[in-house]
């Protein structure tokens, strides 16, 4: 049945779809990625190939909504009652997770609903979590986000906004955190999104097909390797993984300790304003990415070098934009990063 | 030709799952169910073949509770779902350009979980907007039509071929070749390269290589990357050219048309069957290829003293050879119909959520012709099972286990949507009775009009009509940067085929309503029709087409907006906005306000018209 995933670091290109979500791995408050793109380009590859490659996070024992153990204030209802005042609850390590909501998910799945087994075997009236319980703390993807039905985007904007899922049906009231990094992927030929789901995005990345045929060729042959014996494979990039998952953890550590610079921060405001971007979430997201980029390079201090390597990403779709008007975004970006940051 | 005589079906049988799928487009009929029973024949014996109801429920797909079982054991009972069924073994989808999207991304989020599963579409697609969803054909390898030959190809092949193909090499050159023609055709997903490489793996094992050589390439780039193609080749455009092949002729590339037995010194099994594979190609393929077989013909005889440097080009030649008539030149005309096509993908998707979506529950008596919610009514009795059982099982032995009590209170019924949505059919008349900055002003109209489709997040189509024929340049999508793509690229000049143009709106509007939204026709003209429904000139008959078109119109019962795009209003438009029920709005008045009201006034009419319509 499911083989092993393809290794993160094996993916050939993608060099922005790549650096989103590690930046956002490392610094989850950046607030999720959209990757945009043509079908097989390897999107969901990566995202599914993030799981492998994070850390394991330590969860309360016995919480179903894993709760991280260290942080008291922002656990659920269920922990707070079962761990009054008890300063170092028993915990566990698990899998970063990486949930996948499918297109055609009922309301039930994904807010979690009331859990029909116990209730008939037992007649006990409990709460079943449901995809949003599971994501917490980790990734919530969507593929094909574009053609996510209206209702569920609702919900799901009013989730990631307030980092908590309220359930009130079926005689059930429950609340608990569902904090997690969204990742959406699509294709815009298909339909576009909703410019409030947007907005829930940090980043946005266009990804497309390599254009040579030398990266082409090399993309067919690791797949290829990969498909043949995914085992092996894997083993073989073991290494490689190790070594980017260390980075990530050592860049969570460092973070706080980056500064940003006042100067920084001026010219972030500067390309915002440049490109009119809608709001203040453009800079804020931009400045933590950045952050997170210098955290990872080992830089101390925050640059113009990390600020315009996240630029696009971090405002592409935030553009005021005429929705009639097909300009390319990310060329906006580049001309003002460009005009912004002269070599 | 002898590259058809290794079918589509022949390599699917030999790894269905390492290769996804198979899409086979063809009607429903004695030849469909011929090659449908010899494929499952060639499977390996034992495999599991299961069949996907169309209406199939997620519970269906995924498993879930028993419903029977549980209702009569009192307790939860779960059964496994089609997709644990179907493991390692080959899922059938029958009427595929039907399926939901939603259903789709779910067969192709199994799909990607590693190789375990196969999905074979069956789909009957009249044309291009008529497909199953991209996201699932993009992961099933191989994609055949109706021109597909028997299978042909004898069991024990097919079980060396089985043993043989994972360890078949590829050499460098021609996955370069193979990765070089995906990117001529402009198959820009990298699956499909890779899943070429698989085929081209398994065509050489079929032959009983140890080595795939370029015909086996050839092969897989017919089934694999031609069906995919989204623009014609460079290569491709002179396919009449005979313009001398490089020197040098590569002695051990094989041409892409030598039987099997020459191929197969190390094979004699397949030596042997070689005749009979080979013998329905020429039938099976070039009979129906129509207008393209010459270019077929061309595309398999000159690459006979190719060099290797034009292996690359020598494949797309053999896509080329392989596509069905009227394809390429389709694509070579430009990106028009592709993205129709596209957008004629989506459209369907989202068809499927609009007919009567299920959104919840609610509280009710399902006798009233509503649905009952089996599950949620069993949600809402179970917190309740204790205490109604309390009382009964004082009195019943023990040994029978209790039954489940439901009461009418917890009685639960389907909630649909009940919001509908609105398709705007622009029918834009870009004839030479519209002077030129007439139709510039009747796109500029268009454009206030797709903005606030845009708030509306409605779904619009265009279609324009010159010369002697309408044509549809956008089938109903919600990208209005496509729809002004269109309309910007929307030539003028010609006559006024008002009828055709009327017609095209017309079909669009009923497929509208089959899919269960609300049509709104807006149509841009000038009233003066000149080409007749057939074609002819001849203002008499065109204006009696025309209006007898817009009656047609007005039966359907769709709102229409008629903007009068001529320089004095004319008499001509007011009597085709009366023939169709229309309101009639003259364009110089037609201000951005204007518009967006009479819009709102035509669909509020047509709520109440549409009502009528029903009754």
């Amino acid at each position: 049945m499911p083989g092993p995933a393809y290794p993160f670091t094996a993916i050939v290109a993608q060099d922005e779809l790549k650096l989103a979500l590690t930046v956002c791995a490392i610094d989850p408050g950046i607030g999720g990625v959209l990757a945009f793109g043509d079908r097989g380009t390897g999107k969901s590859t990566a995202v599914r190939a993030l799981a492998a490659l994070l850390p394991p996070m330590r969860v309360v024992a016995d919480c179903r909504y894993g709760c991280d153990p260290a942080t008291a204030g922002a656990w659920c209802s269920e922990c707070r009652a079962r761990l009054p005042g008890s300063r170092k609850p028993a915990s566990r390590l698990v899998p970063v997770p990486v949930v996948e909501l499918p297109l055609g998910a009922t309301e039930d799945r994904v807010l979690g609903a009331l859990d029909l087994e116990r209730a008939l075997a037992q007649g006990v009236k409990a709460f079943e979590p449901g995809l949003l319980a599971r994501a917490h703390r980790g990734f919530l993807y969507i593929d094909e986000v574009n053609l996510l039905e209206d209702h569920l985007v609702d919900l799901l904007i009013d989730v990631a906004a307030s980092g908590e899922n309220v359930v009130e049906r079926e005689g059930l009231s429950v609340r608990h955190p569902a904090r997690f990094v969204l990742v959406g992927s699509g294709n815009p030929e298909e339909g576009e999104l909703r410019p409030q789901l947007l907005d829930r995005f940090g980043l946005a990345v266009q990804v497309r097909t390599p254009q040579e045929l030398a990266t082409r060729v090399q993309v067919i042959k690791r797949r290829d390797a990969f498909e043949r014996d995914p085992l092996a494979f894997v083993e073989a990039w073991q290494g490689e993984q190790d070594a980017a998952r260390k980075r990530i953890v050592a860049a969570r550590r460092r973070l706080e300790q980056v500064e940003v610079p006042d100067a920084v921060l001026e010219r972030a405001a500067q390309l915002c304003l440049a490109l009119a971007t809608d709001g203040l979430r453009g800079e804020i997201t931009l400045v933590r990415a950045a952050r997170a980029l210098a955290a990872h390079d080992g830089d101390r201090t925050v640059s113009d070098r990390h600020l315009s390597r996240l630029a696009a990403p971090a405002l592409r779709h935030r553009l005021r934009r005429n929705p009639l008007d097909d300009s390319d975004a990310s060329e906006r970006v580049a001309r003002v990063v460009a005009e912004t940051f002269p070599a | 030709m002898a590259t058809s005589a290794l079918t589509a079906l022949a390599v699917f049988a030999v790894a269905p799952i390492a290769l996804g799928g198979l899409r086979l487009r063809a009607r429903a009929g004695p030849a469909r169910d011929t090659w449908i029973t010899s494929l499952r024949a060639a499977l390996p014996e034992g495999m599991p073949w299961q069949r996907l109801p169309l209406h199939a429920s997620d519970d269906v797909l995924q498993g879930g509770l028993d419903l029977a079982a549980t209702l009569a054991r009192g307790r939860p009972v779960h059964e496994p779902g089609l997709l644990a069924r179907a493991a390692g073994g080959v899922l059938v989808v029958a009427m595929a350009e039907r399926l939901a999207a939603d259903r789709a991304a779910r067969l192709g989020a199994a799909l990607d979980l590693g190789p375990h599963l196969s999905v074979l579409t069956l789909d009957e697609g009249m044309d291009d907007d008529e497909q199953p969803p991209a996201a699932l054909l993009d992961r099933l390898a191989l994609h055949a039509d109706d021109r597909q030959p028997e299978l042909g190809v004898p069991a024990e092949v097919l079980n060396a071929a089985r043993a043989r193909w994972p360890a078949v090499d590829v050499p460098d050159d021609l996955l370069e070749a193979l990765v070089a023609a995906a990117q001529a055709l402009g198959v820009h997903s990298a699956r499909a390269a890779w899943q070429a490489l698989c085929v081209t793996r398994i065509a050489a094992a079929l032959r009983g290589r140890g080595q795939a050589a370029s015909d086996d390439a050839a092969l897989a780039t017919q089934l694999v990357l031609a069906p995919r193609a989204t623009r014609a080749p460079d290569i491709g455009s002179s396919p009449g050219d005979d313009d001398a092949p490089p020197d040098g002729v590569e002695p051990d590339a094989p041409d892409l048309a030598p039987d099997l037995a020459a191929d197969a010194p190390d094979a004699p099994d397949t030596a042997e069957d070689a005749p009979a594979c080979a013998e329905p190609a020429p039938s099976g393929c070039e009979a129906d290829r129509g207008p393209k077989t010459d270019s077929a013909a061309d595309a398999s005889d000159p690459p006979e003293n190719a060099g290797t440097g034009a292996l690359d080009e020598r494949l797309v030649q053999a896509a080329l050879a392989a596509m069905p008539a009227g394809l390429l030149a389709r694509l070579a005309a430009g990106t028009a119909r592709q993205r129709a096509a596209a957008a004629g993908r989506s459209g369907q998707s989202a068809r499927s959520t609009l007919q009567g979506r299920v959104t919840g529950s609610t509280p009710g008596d399902p006798r009233r012709g509503a649905r009952l919610a089996l599950l949620d009514t069993l949600r809402a009795a179970a917190p309740w099972q204790r205490l109604r059982q309390r009382p009964a099982t004082a009195s019943v032995q023990q040994d029978t286990p209790p039954r489940l009590q439901v009461t009418r209170d917890d009685l639960r019924i389907v909630r649909r949507l009940q919001r509908r949505t609105t398709t705007t059919i622009f029918a834009i008349d870009a004839s030479g009775s519209q002077a030129l900055h007439r139709l510039a002003e009747a796109k500029g109209a268009v454009e206030r009009l797709l903005s606030d489709c845009y708030a509306r997040r409605d779904r619009v189509a265009v279609v324009g009509f010159r010369g002697t024929a309408a044509q549809v340049l956008l089938a109903p999508t919600r990208s209005l940067v496509r729809a002004r793509r269109e309309l910007a690229g929307l030539p003028g000049g010609g006559g006024t085929p008002l009828a055709a143009g009327l017609d095209a709106a017309r079909q669009l509007a009923e497929g509208t309503l089959r899919a269960g939204a609300t049509p709104l026709v807006v149509l841009l003209t000038d009233g003066r029709a000149n080409i007749a429904r057939d074609g002819t000139p001849g203002r008499a008959q065109a204006t009696t087409d025309a209006l007898q078109s817009a009656r047609a119109l007005r039966a359907l019962g769709v709102a229409t907006l008629l903007i009068d795009t001529s320089p004095r209003s004319s008499a001509a438009a007011v009597d085709l906005a009366a023939a169709a029920a229309a309101r009639c709005l003259f364009l110089p008045h037609a201000d951005a306000l204007h518009l967006s009201e009479a819009v709102r006034q035509q669909r509020g009419s047509e709520r109440a018209g549409a009502g009528r319509g029903r009754d």
